[in-house]
């Protein structure tokens, strides 16, 4: 009974894909959009089952069921299979909740949309091999799901594929994700030598007697664990866009905004952190990985927080401030609050999902513009989109009443992660200070950059009249040169119906509005309600040992005690940053754009995203081209051949016309002639041989 | 099954079809030209297809639980030499793949050669008989026969069928190849003159002086890797590929560039143990030199056909890197590699050829929103594109991670740097591979003389889904080749690494 539920769970929306992508055309979009959605709400529904039953209904013990073999080399074993535990439970839910509801938004998001099975089929892949990353028992199977995400995501990035630049974003999105899957690869080799196993279940046990030896990898001998956890970060750098890997993300807006929300907000970026959390026994004892873990995410959170500062794509904004959010996660579990990340990865499912679903009403809305400097004054128009998205910019920048702990969602994993930071700062890792520090500071940037999003588009003057607004999408290459500046990229404006007079601001159809209605549910009481459960009182007995905690790592429990000034930091900070955004973009509205205009040195900085796509443009891209071109063009050609073969024939044009037949085109006659003589030879030889 | 000499059998019956032809051809009148034509390339079908059930009979019968030779076969030939028949867990795989490759590259064909159809559908049943025979034989003569008399139909195949500068590509084709051949032959001569036998079981058990193993193993490479082909001998596989026909570049890429991996492991290892754990560490120097080098060649390349032939290489690379690791995965995933090459490599030159038999062109630039008018192209392109970067669900996958974590704990030489370098390709591939997708198949049409191009037809699709089955169930469940495969390669490790002391 539970075997066939989960089978469902899983492969229904494999099911939905295939029936969509396969026959989309035959059956036709309505057919196509119901079979996906359909199956997308029931995975839902069993994964609220599973969840509920996991943690506290009758399945106790976590436990795995096998479907049949992958991969079986010697100890190399690996089975295609589903973990149930408190860990993949969560993430089910998270998932297959925002998953369905994005389905059922791209409904009114995509209605103009000619290509709607394809894109369905799409959504549903994506989600059948999230969850099989989610439930994996083994490296392969985490591996399958990795990179079965990575693809849909390249699939639906490129989704518009007539867009140059959607494509280039696709491309991309893929190229840096398999920078990491190149650590993530190195990763899994480097545990199965160590351990000779890859499933999960066999060498978690083993990893203990593991601390503190050493092992040698290429020329130099490492800290075993540290290896194996820092190559197996690099994978999660490149899946959760951290620093140095984050590149693709903001690109990854070219996609259509139900896309944005699901895959590169919720969901596929969170993995990176999953798999951190469900590695914790590996990480546990790989203090010199955690300590990387750590300083990227933190980096990134600050990082990313500053440039979202200044964009003026909706899309791009809430992009960075996902990057930055999952770094908040990446230190969390660096020091140790594994419990914290997966809270925060789970209310920022809601809220994130809301603000880009939000943003996409509000695209919709304007008719696929995305550029905030014509946006203003939506507030009365669409009020739906802007009680949700208010909703959502509360939960993101953490507001709430402490004492009486009261607040949405993201004030409690919010707290719990800074309190977690600065209880290891405490307990002696003094990079835990490091990371409390920096993630108030930018809790501060979070609140005024989240604030600045929704004043500059719900509040103000309406900067979208007939001569700020043209049509749809001509501002992608407005007054920016290079590639790697553009900063709004319009979706295609397939609204064949709107004339040129229709430029008034819609609110969305509810078939758009229920799933931000449901969502700004879960993003107002998904904090209060689960706090005890993942972080709280109750993290023992909900969790069962899916994440584990060293003998010394107490931080959790640390943190309900960190000081009230510690406590209170961060707070303050949002409420700094949320008054800062209300006068410059409310009381003396203008006065940001002025600022933009005058563009100080770290406005410019913070503005082309401190230059990373400029420097890997001129280093990886630029270097990679002119290599291939010298190996090619000097090593082949050059040298290979001209020494090789056009050699020969030089020197045998040299030697006379007696050699000449070697150019000629009676070549196969003598390769025969050859041939036969070789045999002769042969027939010679053995005669000799054998008497 | 015993008493029917099955592998002569599937060896030879394409001889069959070979004769049939040239019976029509033989007492055809003038004027029947079209009709020669016609019945040429149904009896070729049916002959590969017929060659294709004894196949699967032949490996339904297998047993993979043992890993030494069976269905062997033995005839005393002439002059003391024997005529020796027989497969193992290694290369029975192969000739199920070239006999499931035959019928799909004479139905490729089936339009886009219309000249001289009876001499090019013979000259593809010779090859098919030459392909099985170097994989059925258990003689080293007999071996080098059939190694050798493979490339005359491969040439002709080139020089009569192929592009505009097929004489340099098989001038180039026949250089290198030569080259290996005569130091195959010498060393071949002084094994036998030394063992005093050719029979290769009884050569695998013969213990050749470590000294004499290098001179020997050398010798062997030379042919090996010019086949393969390995860097830095493979620069005339871009050519030959380019000047072939679509069916030719198949058969090229799919079965005679496994021929030097095979080589490797039915030769180099287990006659020369000792000289192969010594010169792993140049193979796995190679390997990745193949990798890293011709992937950034590939990525710079404006003919498709040409980049699909350096991405080949690039995957080679993993193989050869993977027999000499010296334990199972790394064996085991360069035989499951070099089988899922030969699907997914196939089916791309395939892809090449739709697009080549509409436009007659292979420039990338020429193309660009293929997408647009043929969505189901586009489709199977893609799968085979994921297939080519080692997507997992796709067979690729399975043999670059294998051979990967192979060479990682290699027993001889740096196997860690050799994966640290190898794994690079893993980002290479998805380079050259999605940009060549991207500019062949997203974005508008542009060139107005793509306007009327028409997606895929019926003869075109059942080409491709005996491909595209193949390469996801194997990449889904790779059991399939490594159940076959496990017993005969953990043999050869065993033995391996018992005589190397490794």
């Amino acid at each position: 009974m539970a075997r066939l539920l989960l089978i469902t769970f899983i492969a229904g929306p494999l099911l939905g894909a295939l029936i969509a992508g396969l026959s989309g055309r035959r059956i036709g979009d309505k057919a196509s959009m119901a079979v996906t959605t359909g199956f997308l709400f029931l995975s839902c529904a069993i994964a609220w089952f599973t969840f509920y039953q996991v943690t506290w209904g009758g399945w106790t013990q976590h436990f795995i069921v096998e479907l049949f073999p992958f991969i079986t080399v010697g100890d190399f074993q690996s089975d295609w299979a589903i973990r149930v535990d408190t860990l993949s439970a969560v993430m089910g839910v998270v998932v297959t909740t925002v998953s369905a509801l994005v389905h059922l938004y791209s409904w009114g998001y995509m209605a103009d949309d000619p290509d709607k099975p394809r894109f369905f089929a799409y959504l549903s892949l994506f989600t059948f091999a999230m969850l099989m990353l989610v439930n994996a028992a083994d490296f392969m199977q985490l591996f399958f799901g990795w990179e079965g995400v990575g693809l849909a995501s390249y699939l639906l990035i490129g989704f518009w594929f007539k867009k140059p630049t959607a494509s280039a974003a696709a491309i991309k999105a893929f190229v840096v994700n398999r920078v990491g899957d190149f650590g993530f690869a190195l990763g899994i080799m480097t545990v199965y030598w160590m351990f000779h196993t890859i499933r999960f279940a066999e060498f978690f046990p083993l990893i203990a007697a593991k601390a503190g030896t050493t092992w040698h990898f290429a020329a130099w001998d490492f800290s075993a664990l540290d290896l194996a956890g820092v190559f197996l970060f690099i994978g999660a750098m490149g899946k959760s866009a951290q620093f140095f890997l984050h590149t693709w993300l903001p690109d990854a807006m070219e996609g259509p905004t139900p896309v944005s929300a699901l895959i590169h907000a919720a969901t596929m970026v969170t993995a990176g952190v999953y798999m951190v959390c469900l590695l914790s026994p590996l990480y546990e004892y790989a203090p010199g990985a955690r300590g990387l873990v750590i300083v990227i995410g933190a980096v990134t959170s600050l990082f990313a927080a500053t440039v979202a500062l200044t964009q003026n794509d909706i899309k791009r904004v809430i992009a960075y401030s996902t990057c930055s959010q999952l770094g908040y996660m990446f230190f969390a579990a660096g020091v140790g609050a594994y419990q914290s990340a997966m809270f925060h990865l789970f209310t920022h499912a809601f809220f994130k999902a809301l603000l880009f679903l939000g943003a996409g009403s509000v695209i919709h809305a304007m008719h696929h513009e995305q550029d905030m400097r014509k946006m203003g004054g939506l507030m009365k128009l669409i009020p739906v989109t802007f009680a949700v998205m208010t909703i959502g910019t509360i939960a993101i920048t953490g507001l709430g009443i402490p004492g009486v702990e009261l607040g949405f969602a993201g004030f409690y994993s919010k707290d719990s992660i800074l309190g977690a930071a600065f209880a290891s700062g405490v307990a002696g890792q003094p990079l835990g200070y490091f990371a409390w520090v920096v993630g108030v500071f930018v809790a501060g940037l979070t609140s005024f950059y989240s604030w600045r999003l929704a004043f500059f588009t719900f509040n103000g003057h309406a900067r979208w009249g007939h001569d700020a607004h043209g049509h749809g999408h001509d501002h992608a290459h407005d007054d920016h040169a290079s590639a790697a500046q553009l900063e709004t990229h319009s979706e295609p404006d397939t609204h064949a119906d709107h004339g040129h007079g229709d430029h008034k601001p819609h609110e969305s159809p509810p078939v758009m509005l229920v799933p931000l209605v449901v969502l700004a549910f879960g993003a107002v009481f998904a904090g209060w309600f689960f706090f005890r459960y993942f972080v709280g009182e109750g993290q023992e007995a909900f969790w069962k040992g899916a994440i584990f905690n060293g003998a010394h790592n107490h931080v959790l429990e640390a943190a309900e005690h960190a000081p009230m000034w510690a406590g209170l930091s961060p707070l303050i900070a949002a409420i700094v940053g949320l008054l800062v955004a209300f006068y410059m973009y409310i009381l003396r509205e203008g006065l940001g754009a002025r600022l933009a205009a005058r563009g100080g040195p770290l406005y410019t900085f913070f503005y082309n995203k401190w230059f990373f796509d400029e420097l890997y443009q001129a280093t990886f891209v630029k270097g990679a081209k002119a290599l291939g071109d010298l190996f090619w063009k000097g090593g082949d050609q050059k040298v290979i051949d001209g020494l090789g073969p056009n050699g020969v024939s030089w020197l045998a044009a040299q030697f006379g016309k007696g050699l000449g037949w070697l150019q000629s085109g009676y070549i196969y006659t003598y390769a025969f002639v050859m041939l036969i003589g070789v045999a002769g030879l042969l027939t010679f030889a053995l005669m000799t041989l054998n008497r | 099954m015993t008493g029917i000499p099955i592998l002569s059998a599937i060896t030879f019956a394409p001889l069959i079809g070979v004769l049939a032809i040239l019976v029509l051809r033989i007492f055809a009148r003038p004027g029947d030209e079209d009709a020669v034509k016609r019945n040429s390339r149904w009896i070729a079908l049916w002959t590969t297809l017929a060659t294709l059930a004894l196949s699967i009979l032949m490996v339904a019968g297998f047993d993979s639980s043992n890993p030494g030779f069976q269905f062997t076969e033995s005839l005393p030939w002439f002059a003391g030499a024997s005529y020796r028949m027989g497969v193992d867990g290694i290369s029975v795989l192969f000739v199920l793949l070239t006999a499931f490759l035959m019928p799909l590259c004479i139905a490729a064909s089936w339009k886009s050669i219309e000249d001289r159809v009876a001499e090019y559908m013979i000259a593809f049943l010779v090859l098919e008989v030459t392909m099985i025979g170097v994989f059925c034989t258990l003689d080293l003569i007999q071996f080098y026969i059939f190694f050798e008399f493979g490339l005359i139909p491969m040439f002709l195949i080139i020089g009569i069928w192929g592009g505009k500068n097929k004489v340099y590509a098989a001038y180039k084709f026949f250089l290198y190849t030569l080259l290996g051949s005569v130091l195959m032959l010498a060393a071949i001569l002084y094994m036998a003159a030394v063992a005093g036998t050719t029979s290769i079981p009884e050569l695998m058990a013969y213990k050749f002086a470590p000294g004499v193993q290098i001179w020997l193993f050398l010798a062997f490479f030379a042919s090996f890797a010019v086949k393969m082909p390995m860097w830095p001998v493979h620069t005339w596989l871009p050519d030959a590929h380019v000047e072939a026909p679509t069916a030719g570049s198949v058969i090229l890429a799919g079965i005679l560039l496994k021929m030097g991996g095979y080589g490797f492991l039915r030769f180099s290892l287990p006659m020369f143990p000792h000289a192969s754990s010594v010169f792993a560490p140049m193979v796995f120097g190679l390997s990745v030199i193949a990798i890293i080098y011709t992937s950034l060649v590939a990525f710079r390349q404006t003919d498709i056909k040409k980049l699909i032939a350096y991405s080949s290489v690039a995957h080679m690379g993993f193989v050869t890197m993977g027999i000499f690791s010296g334990n199972l995965l790394g064996v085991q995933g360069a035989v499951f590699q070099m089988i899922s090459h030969g699907l997914v490599s196939g089916a791309l030159f395939l892809c090449v050829g739709v697009v080549y038999d509409r436009m007659h062109t292979r420039e990338i630039a020429f193309y660009g929103g293929l997408v647009n008018r043929m969505p189901w192209y586009a489709a199977v392109f893609m799968l085979f594109t994921m297939g080519n970067v080692g997507l997992p669900a796709t067979s690729g996958f399975v043999g670059e991670i294998l051979t990967m974590t192979g060479v990682y704990g290699a027993s001889w030489g740096s196997g860690t740097w050799t994966a640290l370098f190898a794994a690079t390709g893993v980002i290479l591939s998805a380079v050259y591979a999605l940009s060549l997708y991207r500019r062949v198949v997203f974005g508008e049409i542009v060139n107005p003389k793509l306007a009327g191009i028409t997606d895929l037809d019926w003869r075109e699709v059942w080409i491709f889904v005996p491909l595209i089955i193949g390469t996801l169930v194997l990449g889904i469940y790779p059991h399939l080749v490594l159940g076959v495969t496990q017993a005969a390669a953990e043999r050869l490790v065993d033995a391996w690494r018992a005589a190397a002391g490794g």
